[in-house]
């Protein structure tokens, strides 16, 4: 065995013990903690690119741990899918760690910062491994394990953050056990918990009833882990109400893992047969996906809380993505839109609310109308917050200007005009409410100084992780466009059996 | 790939590197870009690197993207864009602000990028990139008014985008090229067309869709609206050349542009306003020519596109000089200026004198190509218009503007000439409007077709027909001012004596005599009483200016406002767990409902 082939476990078990390190380390010494932790997901972040180059040379790596043979023992299995998200969670991850040095002195309580980190960690540990385990059960402890350092990690900011942290316990309570409801069924007729045991196993019973209970549990499980309209009430109040750190982590890394998850349940427990023959789930997903990418927007309009603003407009853009997972049973593109989808959402979101927090931290300023003026005083993080909105538009060459036009490709190709209309009514929706930060905060005059905000830049590790994002948002676009990244695409799509249309 | 320096990118990358220089180094810099482009295009056209070609292509999906296309028409506008871009950035030299050198630069560089775009998909990136930067020289002139005028001008480009985006991917789909040549109205593009069509026209500023014109431009920055004049409108009128030559709709719409501007225009009061009006008639010559489209007629756009942008970039250069060193930009609050600025008096005069067409400057020998085709192909309706649209441009464009800003009744103001720089780039452009008048061969020599190598402007029939018409409809202008009536004998008399115009036939010189000069009288008499009227009654034009803001763009701008409204019961500070649950149960029971009643189940 190859030591690469190691590196799946690798990327978890390091992850772990680093998160017990931090706890010892804390003790002696607290500033240590920090650097343990990102000196751990910069290593972290090296091996799954090692990862994802092997992948793509040699082929999907298989790991058995402890040795076991899979239908008995836990395996971890990366294919071009995992390690495509892996290196996006993973990246992300490392940018927020950079970001939360500052910004987490700041908002913290100095006696709560080992166990900030521990958990924060344990988190990173838990998203890495729900992408990379190739056991149902295994991804469900997982999910379990991040879900919990999240609540705790939400609650730590205090006053109504402890609501909004009780509200989304209940909530991820609720998705995680319909999710481990949705394993029982499976379990009770197949006898295995291996995902590509069950995908051999599963077809002859496709007609089962309890199968297909499963499947909705299950989907509605991640659905709401994923804060899939109309699972997503609980997103706005913990984006909203977390620390800064927290938002940025959440919003990016762990929304985008919850996504994979359930595309990993639909495309690769379940199969592209089963959406199309057995269940009529295609066409429905597209649909709330429609309503979702039209209401988050819409909700988004109406916030006068950045932060909140932001969360609702995440939720119209999983609509985004999940309008790509809706439409690529029907279309030549597969999953392509929506693999894009969650790179180009984490950058552009990534950078927003790094922007978002960075003038709370400043001036403790949440409501859009109070930043009038603020390109002047904060010239550094405005920029960036207006090189990713413009690219939440679909200025070209920009990333969402790629996303939107491989959906609207899709759309064509599957023949379905009106998610085309959809996509340009969002569109329109998006500009009413960037343009109307963007006017407040590069043109607009002051009115006789009233509120006359002297505040300056924040510190260099808050707003330079911003601004790569932002740049990263124009430079992706333009790679998109190139075509570069297509043969992992094409590698992703053909290994869960879409991209061809019957 | 890279034997040749695409122009548009010059500018696009030499505009990251401003705020690198200080001082006098930034002024010798803001030189060096429109410098080599002007070469690279110059180089190009001497045939030294083969006059023609398709440079710098890259592969994007499964098409390929050229960003240089070059043969005869997009060097004869690239040629006119880098020359007019140099004298602009020369004009604009003592700006102190980077972020308005980097606008204009963006602005100039995807504009040349239009131009020598060889695929639809390039077209759209470029066009989108100018819109944002001509939206960025409105809105650094930091007025609450130019705030809500860059909006208005956003919201129109961005409805002009749209249509152009979903044009270009649905004729991409219909044909499987995204080769940007002839498309044509119907034929292979079918409803495509239709759209491409109109997101065209919208920066073309065709009717109805020209509000943003006038709207914008005199909000614009002083230096930014020399600039917007040159490059939005002229990029729309190569691309029609381009895409929709022959198009008989255009001709009508061509012709209804020439005209109906011009009662605008004597209405307003603000010089940059008035000149946007004047720019709107002069794109209807060209749209009527792209209509026509006949071998001479485009020779005719293309040379009228040329000239054009030279003597507009001159007279917005003027205006803007009086409004550098004065404060005032409008009619009623200016005059007298000769006095103190001689130099920018001739340059003025020297452009309204081209773009009335006066024999012997460069409107006269380009517009003239595009009438006499109408008259060729016996258009007659549209042959009068155009006529009477000239004679109408004469007495907004070339008489209005200098007589009200440098003449008419002393206002009083005493200032001196503008900074050196603003007059070399004023000197620049109005040395070629003679030079081109008097010895057009050079401009001849570029165009796309040899069907203008034979064309002869100076004939004696056209030369002394112009002639006739202009300075009649100026000693009208005058005895009007002197007098406040028109005396009609005095004007028979003179047309009377012209025998060349009786040559043609008597029933001509009779329906110029009679109807039409009635009419244009008619015309001339409400239009200068009504400018009169504005010069001695302000009130009247406040009046009449507030009611057209409300008709045009009240609308527009309360939009969002309306939407804001309309969303406030929405807003929400934190969820209710109980709601919650229930979405989440609601849900779950109906994604249960539809997998087990349409699911498949076991037969």
């Amino acid at each position: 065995m190859l030591p690469i082939e190691q590196f799946p476990v690798l990327v978890v078990a390091i992850s772990l013990l680093s998160a017990l390190t931090i706890l010892l380390a804390g003790w002696i010494n607290k500033k240590s903690c920090f650097f343990i932790s990102l000196a751990t997901i910069t290593f972290q972040f090296i091996l799954s690119i090692f990862i994802l180059h092997h992948v793509l040379t040699v082929g999907t790596i298989h790991y058995w741990l402890g040795g076991w043979r899979p239908p008995w023992g836990i395996e971890y299995v990366v294919d071009a899918l995992n390690a495509y998200v892996l290196i996006i969670i993973l990246f992300l991850s490392l940018l927020a760690a950079i970001y939360s040095k500052r910004s987490v002195e700041h908002e913290i309580d100095e006696k709560k910062l080992v166990t900030f980190y521990t958990l924060f960690q344990l988190l990173v540990t838990g998203l890495a491994g729900v992408v990379v385990t190739g056991d149902l059960f295994n991804m469900y402890v997982l999910l379990e394990v991040c879900s919990l350092a999240a609540y705790a990690l939400i609650a730590v900011a205090g006053g109504r953050a402890l609501k909004a942290s009780y509200n989304y316990l209940v909530m991820g309570a609720i998705g995680v056990c319909f999710y481990l409801l949705g394993i029982a069924f499976l379990y009770s007729v197949t006898g295995t918990l291996n995902m590509g045991d069950m995908r051999l196993l599963l077809p002859a019973l496709y007609g089962n009833k309890g199968v297909q209970l499963a499947f909705v549990f299950m989907f509605i499980g991640l659905g709401i882990k994923a804060a899939f309209f109309p699972l997503h009430t609980w997103q706005p109040d913990a984006y909203t109400y977390a620390p800064s750190a927290i938002t940025v982590i959440i919003s990016t890394a762990m929304a985008k893992a919850s996504i994979y998850a359930l595309i990993r349940i639909i495309f690769s427990v379940f199969t592209v047969d089963f959406i199309t023959l057995f269940a009529p789930i295609a066409d429905i997903i597209s649909w709330v996906a429609a309503i979702a990418m039209i209401f988050g927007s819409i909700l988004a309009i109406a916030q006068f809380n950045l932060k909140r603003m932001l969360a609702y407009s995440s939720i119209a853009n999983i609509g985004y993505i999940m309008l790509g997972v809706g439409l690529s049973t029907s279309t030549t593109l597969g999953l392509t839109p929506a693999l894009m989808h969650i790179l180009n959402h984490a950058l552009m979101k990534g950078c927003l609310f790094m922007a978002a927090c960075g003038f709370i931290y400043k001036a403790d300023l949440r409501d859009i109308r109070d930043l009038v003026g603020l390109a002047r005083r904060m010239p550094y993080t405005c920029f960036a917050f207006l090189l990713a909105a413009l690219s939440m538009i679909g200025f070209p060459p920009s990333v969402g200007f790629v996303t939107k036009l491989y959906l609207i490709f899709a759309a064509l190709d599957a023949g379905k005009y009106i998610f085309i209309a959809v996509i340009f009514f969002s569109t329109l929706l998006m500009i009413v409410y960037f343009w109307h930060v963007i006017e407040i905060m590069y043109i607009r005059v002051e009115e006789g100084g009233e509120k006359e905000i002297s505040v300056t830049e924040v510190p260099r590790s808050m707003f330079i992780p911003g601004l790569v994002l932002a740049f990263l948002c124009f430079i992706v676009g333009i790679i998109w466009l190139i075509g570069t990244p297509m043969p992992l695409m094409d590698a992703i799509n053909s290994g869960l059996g879409l991209g061809v249309v019957p | 790939m890279i034997e040749w320096l695409h122009p548009g990118l010059i500018f696009i990358f030499g505009a990251f590197l401003i705020p690198l220089f200080k001082g006098k180094w930034k002024k010798a810099y803001l030189l060096l870009p429109p410098t080599a482009a002007l070469i690279s295009v110059v180089l190009m056209l001497k045939g030294v690197l083969g006059s023609s070609g398709s440079f710098w292509h890259i592969p994007f999906l499964q098409y390929t993207l050229v960003l240089g296309r070059v043969d005869k028409l997009s060097l004869c506008f690239g040629l006119i864009f880098t020359l007019a871009a140099f004298c602009m950035i020369l004009y604009a030299l003592h700006v102190e602000s980077s972020i308005e050198h980097m606008a204009s630069f963006f602005y100039v560089g995807s504009a040349l990028g239009v131009v020598f775009a060889g695929d639809l998909f390039t077209l759209y990136i470029f066009w989108e990139i100018m819109a944002i930067a001509s939206l960025l020289l409105v809105w650094l002139r930091k007025t609450d008014r130019a705030r809500r005028a860059g909006m208005r001008y956003f919201l129109w480009h961005f409805f002009g985008g749209l249509c152009l985006l979903g044009g270009i991917i649905m004729y991409v789909i219909n044909t499987g090229t995204v080769a940007f040549d002839y498309i044509g109205l119907g034929g292979v593009g079918g409803l495509a067309s239709y759209f491409i069509f109109i997101g065209f026209l919208l920066n073309a500023g065709a009717p109805p869709i020209h509000g943003w014109l006038p709207d914008a431009y005199p909000e614009a920055t002083i230096t930014g609206a020399v600039f917007m004049s040159a490059f939005t409108t002229k990029t729309a009128v190569y691309i029609l050349v381009r895409t929709f030559p022959g198009t008989d709709i255009l001709i009508y719409i061509g012709a209804i542009m020439t005209v109906y501007p011009i009662f605008y225009a004597v209405l307003e009061n603000n010089v940059r306003r008035v000149l946007g009006y004047s720019l709107l008639n002069q794109v209807g010559f060209m749209l009527c020519g792209v209509g026509i489209g006949t071998e001479l007629a485009i020779c005719g756009t293309v040379a009228h596109a040329f000239c054009h942008i030279i003597y507009k970039g001159l007279l917005f250069m003027s205006a803007g000089s009086v409004m550098q060193m004065t404060g005032k930009e409008n009619c009623t609050e200016l005059g007298g200026l000769y006095k103190t600025m001689p130099f920018t008096t001739a340059c003025c005069m020297i452009a309204a004198a081209s773009i009335s067409a006066f024999p012997g400057f460069s409107g006269f020998v380009s517009k003239s190509m595009i009438i006499s085709e109408a008259g060729c192909l016996h258009l007659g309706i549209v042959w009068v218009l155009l006529q009477l649209a000239s004679a109408g441009v004469f007495h907004h464009a070339g008489v209005k503007v200098p007589y009200f800003t440098f003449f008419a009744k002393d206002s009083g103001i005493r200032t001196h000439e503008p900074p050196l720089n603003m007059m070399l780039g004023m000197g620049i452009p109005a040395f070629l409007c003679v030079f081109l008048g008097v010895y057009p061969q050079p401009l001849y020599n570029i165009l796309p077709n040899p069907a203008a190598l034979g064309y002869m402007p100076y004939t004696g029939s056209h030369v002394v027909g112009q002639a006739q018409m202009l300075m009649f409809a100026s000693l009208a202008f005058y005895v009007l001012i002197i007098s406040g009536v028109y005396p009609p004998e005095q004007r028979k008399i003179n047309l009377d004596t012209d025998w060349l115009v009786r040559i043609p036939g008597m029933r001509f010189v009779w329906f110029c005599q009679k109807p039409l000069i009635a009419f244009a009288n008619f015309i001339d008499r409400n239009v200068l009483r009504t400018a009169d009227a504005s010069k001695s009654s302000p009130d009247a034009v406040a009046v009449c200016e507030k009611w057209m803001d409300k008709f045009y763009h009240k609308g527009l701008t309360s939009t969002p406002r309306a939407i804001y409204k309309g969303v406030e019961p929405l807003k929400s500070e934190i969820g209710y767990l109980p709601w919650n649950l229930l979405y989440v149960l609601i849900s779950f029971i109906i994604f249960l409902l539809i997998m087990l009643l349409w699911g498949v189940g076991i037969k």
